[in-house]
């Protein structure tokens, strides 16, 4: 006889050898509460989420494509969005190294203070973006404590591309390092115990045998911070300055074409921004999944 | 296989790489911290208090806290909603669910909050009928509400998913065969193992519920001791230049950062293994 008996599944056949019940219908039979939780999670995640985002997308579209283009192809919105993401991208780069480092310290090193430091990372987390703007604007204005040394020598940052640089740094870090943090404290000793033995230096253990495998977390906390910075609103809007073309953020530009009422136009940068963002993610999976072909090759 | 052993830094390479990263975070993350209380109390002690207690302050303090108690609570039941059906049951199209589920953590705050604006505006999808109707949604305490739900949505559910995969159902489906009803389940075999992973998704939750900026900024229309919450106070009075007022409130949302990350500390080294087995911001 064979298990052709029960189209029921989930009652157990007669013939159990090899059988396993569709997981599915098993689980719903056995735990109640699907249909409430289901219930739940769909009704809000359409209203929260779903609804709001579709009412986006379906804005920019009222004055035809051509309005949308107008919108995006605007002088003023493409010099926010060069800004944007040429700043945002800067700054994740310095965070690439900076976040190695403190991770490296973090993992490799034991020194009095280490739990302070390493609690220390989740600070931009933690603090509330306008915190960090306003606190960061009056730090690197030109009599503040980062400001004053430098405005001798003719340099200003607040105010200025360079102010945005600097708040995206602050607020990238603790993407790279803890994204690259778990992944160095779980490295395979014997591996690097090896290539010592073989006769690596140091310097060659760490760059040639370390990198390589700590390069997929590095690009997934690149990819993170970047994001986020292209996002980021609160901590840079006060040291920005806000100059159209110069200094003027698309997040902020959003805003200030909203509060002009011009719905379709706020629409349309801002879906512009999101699919340039999930572009340039795409691009770094795309490097992230070639990186591990070579890696397996 | 085996891990290294973190040892004290000896080799000057290792000395380098260590001061290169103390003065980073010195300089990059704690300075800016020390920087609000410096300039908070900057003409000292008296005119820090006296701008931390004036009504301004202190309704944005209270709409802070409501909106706050009305998104936390509903986030979280709907976090433990989300939990028990991705981690209990299996369905068709659970993975674009999750991939939505996450948005909010991705897109720009800003953007959480001009779709409110897009849809309960004056030009928005509901704006005719909620004028008509005079129900006020954008710039009052509904449109706060709303805009924070919407970005701290994930919090609980991402810290519960995790945990309550790895936890698997065995008790749980022993409780059922034994005859347990539903919430008997839950409130007595899921909750108490899901307990610390939920207070420290709640922990998180409310940190950002409050010192949220960008989109409460966008619908909240600034209205002074109206629809200023504490973060968007501190954008007023720094626009003003009352540097100590905009300061002084800081100083409390960054006690309350700091409060968060002491807890959340203190979560992950005494219940490790109740929170989920990895480390998430």
């Amino acid at each position: 006889m064979t298990t052709d008996a029960t189209p029921d599944a989930g009652a157990p056949p007669f013939v159990t050898e090899g059988y396993k019940p569709p997981k599915a219908t098993h689980k719903a039979r056995v735990l109640p509460g699907f249909r409430l939780s289901l219930g739940i999670t769909l009704t809000y995640l359409s209203l929260i989420v779903l609804i709001p985002l579709a009412a986006l997308l379906a804005r920019p579209w009222e004055h035809g494509l051509d309005g949308v283009w107008q919108a995006v192809s605007d002088p003023r919105v493409v010099a926010s969005l060069k800004l944007t993401f040429g700043t945002a991208f800067a700054a994740a780069v310095v965070n690439l190294f900076a976040g190695l480092v403190v991770a490296w310290v973090l993992t490799r090193y034991e020194f009095p203070g280490k739990s302070l430091l390493d609690a220390l990372v989740d600070l931009p987390f933690a603090l509330p973006t306008a915190v960090a703007g306003v606190s960061l604007c009056s730090m690197y204005a030109a009599n503040g404590w980062i400001g004053s040394l430098f405005a001798p020598l003719g340099i200003k940052i607040a105010y200025t591309p360079l102010g945005i640089f600097v708040a995206l740094i602050f607020v990238g870090l603790p993407f790279i390092v803890r994204s690259v943090q778990p992944v160095l404290a779980e490295f395979d000793a014997e591996v690097e115990e090896a290539a010592q033995t073989l006769g690596a230096s140091p310097m060659q253990t760490a760059v040639r045998v370390i990198l390589p495998s700590l390069l997929p977390a590095l690009l997934t906390g690149f990819s993170l911070a970047f994001a986020r910075a292209v996002g980021e609103y609160g901590s840079v809007i006060f040291i920005a300055g806000n100059m159209p073309f110069v200094s003027e953020i698309t997040p902020l530009l959003i805003v200030i074409k909203l509060e002009e009422f011009d719905y379709a136009g706020a629409a349309a940068v801002a879906v512009a921004m999101l699919a340039l963002s999930f572009l340039s993610l795409l691009v770094i999976n795309g490097v992230q999944l070639l990186l591990s072909k070579r890696g397996r090759a | 296989m085996k891990v290294r052993a973190p040892e004290a830094p000896k080799s000057f390479p290792a000395l380098v790489l260590l001061a290169f990263a103390v003065l980073w975070m010195a300089l990059v993350i704690l300075l800016p911290l020390v920087n609000v209380l410096a300039e908070a109390f900057k003409q000292g002690v008296q005119p820090y208090l006296s701008s931390i207690v004036q009504p301004d302050a202190l309704s944005a303090i209270r709409l802070t806290l409501l909106v706050a108690g009305i998104a936390v609570p509903l986030n979280a039941v709907f976090g433990i909603a989300a939990a028990w059906c991705f981690t209990r049951f299996d369905f068709p199209l659970k993975g674009l669910l999750l991939s939505i589920l996450d948005l909010p953590f991705t897109i720009s705050p800003v953007i959480s909050g001009i779709v409110w604006v897009l849809l309960f505006g004056a030009h928005g999808w509901f704006g005719a009928f909620l004028q008509a109707h005079d129900i006020k949604i954008i710039y009052a305490l509904p449109g706060l509400v709303i805009a924070t739900i919407l970005v701290t949505l994930p919090f609980v559910a991402r810290e519960l998913i995790p945990l309550m995969q790895d936890q698997g159902t065995d008790e749980e489906v022993a409780a059922v065969t034994l005859g347990a009803s539903g919430w008997d389940v839950f409130f007595r075999v899921t909750l108490p193992n899901i307990k610390w992973a939920l207070t420290y998704g709640v922990l998180l939750c409310t940190a950002r519920a409050m010192g949220e900026f960008g989109a409460v900024s966008v619908v909240s229309g600034h209205i002074r001791g109206l629809t200023n919450t504490l973060p968007l106070h501190i954008e007023v009075l720094y626009n003003e230049y009352d540097s100590v007022g905009a300061f002084a409130a800081a100083t409390l949302l960054a006690g309350l950062a700091l409060v968060t990350l002491v807890l959340k500390s203190l979560l992950e080294w005494r219940f490790a293994d109740e929170l989920a087995a990895h480390r998430r911001h």
